[in-house]
């Protein structure tokens, strides 16, 4: 099938990735966030950011194992929906938990190591967001957008670390996203690894002196 | 004749409470939050919340000194926003599994440096003394607080049950711990059994409370049951919960959470705007059912009452 033909399964899947946030006011208005909203839609957002991150990761790989190269077509999209709901998060903690007090972010930035590494995962996407257009894949040229790109890979990494020192004791679910991104960069390395190796093998037959 | 469904459900409803003295703290549409059930359940699922909540033994007390006149926090929310790791570390999950806890029959057993070594059944424990009815602050190292109606005496009356010898200087409590019923328990990340203490001079203050109840009726076993500390000018996690044992000794005991992490939760874990948790600031907390933040007061606002018993400390390095 063409991606011509295939091309209206971008609507149902920007919908899909509205659900979230969509939820989420939904049960603002039914009053069900529990006993403290502000920290629930602290967490989901967190949540969906590190998961919209995690799905967007694992584009590349699955484009080369389930054989459907088509799947790139939905990469920029799941990328801006991770800053999407990394800005969602990032606003929630800006307004609600910190009410703008720009001494008290800056002292909890600088302070502590956890609020660093979330800064710095989402300070890291602002640039993908950015140039996430065709005009700037242009005047970047393919190489150094690529380049640039490769970001997303201090995102995904400062994420789960801010995630793991969140959590007082219960380390699973870090460690559960840990392994995830863990798998989805060791794929790339893998398969570095694997193609130049393929086009030099004369090189590799040569007996080490 | 059997009741049929309905009635049966009604009276779940409705249940008569002669001895209650509840509308006394707290208007009931403050905790009964009926929009938030009645909105996101089924009926079934609404009546057996509700008989949870409502159909609990009730426990009548006179009210005691020192109550607050802030507004107590909507019942739902002390019973389904919980830390009780046994349970499980998510807030939810205490209100959802501790349902299986075993609270009757129960007892503490008293060791160490006391006359009286032995084990004192709860009934008896709470004959000791006239219950009584506190409204406390209660501030959560997590930057959380919610005020409750506590119902106890003072803690100092079962230890003087106790006998104590003078060589004791600090007593240790310690929860229940049973992976039968707290099978999540496993997963907390925490050495169990939890354990905490005071200094003997702590434990002796008239705030610091041995509870039984809340909002009129027995504690549920999310928040505690059958027998809690309350030390409202401490981080909560000092308060601890469902205690089946008290042992007076003579040297600073371990405590969870110092042994978990002595870099972040101290033995004294007095509640202090001034010293930040590494990483998160203490000068403010949110209040459960506020969406602006609150100062958060010097001992939790009890100085009058324990600030002497830390002159001269240095409470930086005593966190």
């Amino acid at each position: 099938m063409t991606w011509k033909r295939l091309r209206w399964i971008k609507i149902p899947v920007f919908l899909l990735c509205l659900v979230p946030v969509a939820l989420l006011i939904w049960k603002g208005f039914q009053q069900d966030l529990g006993a403290n909203p502000i920290e629930f839609i602290t967490h989901a957002t967190g949540d969906w950011t590190i998961r919209f991150l995690c799905i967007t990761l694992a584009v590349t790989p699955l484009r080369r194992l389930l054989g459907l190269p088509d799947l790139i077509r939905f990469r920029r999209m799941l990328g801006l929906f991770a800053f999407f709901y990394g800005c969602l998060h990032f606003m929630t903690y800006l307004w609600l938990d910190k009410f703008f007090d720009l001494s008290e972010i800056v002292k909890d930035v600088w302070k502590r190591p956890f609020i660093t590494a979330g800064f710095l995962g989402f300070v890291a996407m602002i640039p993908l967001a950015i140039t996430s257009t065709t005009g700037w894949i242009r005047r970047l040229g393919g190489r150094r957008w690529n380049l640039l790109h490769r970001l997303i890979y201090v995102s995904a990494c400062a994420g789960v670390i801010h995630y793991y020192w969140l959590v007082k004791s219960d380390v699973r679910l870090p460690l559960l996203y840990a392994s995830i991104v863990g798998v989805l960069l060791a794929y790339r390395v893998i398969a570095a690894q694997i193609k130049p190796a393929r086009v030099r093998p004369a090189r590799d037959l040569t007996p080490a002196s | 004749m059997p009741p049929d469904r309905s009635s049966i459900i009604e009276d779940m409803l409705v249940r008569k409470s002669p001895d209650i003295r509840y509308s006394e703290v707290t208007p009931k549409s403050a905790y009964l939050n009926r929009r938030r059930f009645l909105s996101t359940l089924p009926l079934a699922g609404a009546a057996l919340l509700s008989s949870r909540a409502y159909g609990a033994v009730k426990l009548s007390a006179v009210k005691g000194p020192y109550s607050t006149t802030e507004k107590p926090t909507p019942f739902i929310d002390v019973t389904t926003y919980n830390n009780f790791y046994e349970f499980g570390t998510g807030k939810e999950d205490p209100s959802k599994n501790a349902g299986k806890l075993k609270t009757s029959p129960w007892s503490i057993t008293v060791e160490g440096g006391a006359t009286k070594k032995q084990v004192f059944d709860l009934d008896a424990i709470m004959k000791m003394a006239p219950l009584e009815e506190r409204i406390y602050r209660h501030r959560c190292v997590e930057a959380w607080s919610i005020v409750v109606p506590w119902i106890g005496f003072p803690l100092n009356v079962l230890i003087k049950a106790a006998e104590p010898n003078p060589k004791a200087k600090f007593v240790a409590f310690e929860s229940l711990y049973d992976t039968k019923q707290m099978p999540a328990a496993r997963w907390a990340g925490i050495p169990f059994p939890y354990i905490e203490a005071l200094r003997m001079d702590e434990a002796m203050n008239p705030l610091a409370l041995l509870c039984f109840g809340m909002y009129g009726q027995v504690l549920p076993n999310q928040d505690g049951a059958p027998v809690r500390l309350v030390v409202p000018w401490k981080y909560g996690f000092k308060s601890i919960k469902s205690i089946v044992k008290i042992k007076f000794v003579d040297r600073e005991p371990p405590t969870t959470w110092n042994l978990a992490n002595a870099h972040e939760y101290g033995f004294y874990s007095n509640v202090n705007p001034t010293v930040d948790h590494p990483r998160w600031s203490q000068a403010s907390e949110r209040r459960l059912g506020e969406f602006l933040k609150r100062k958060t007061l010097m001992f939790n606002g009890y100085g009058d009452q324990v600030a002497s018993l830390y002159t001269g400390m240095d409470l930086r390095k005593n966190y």
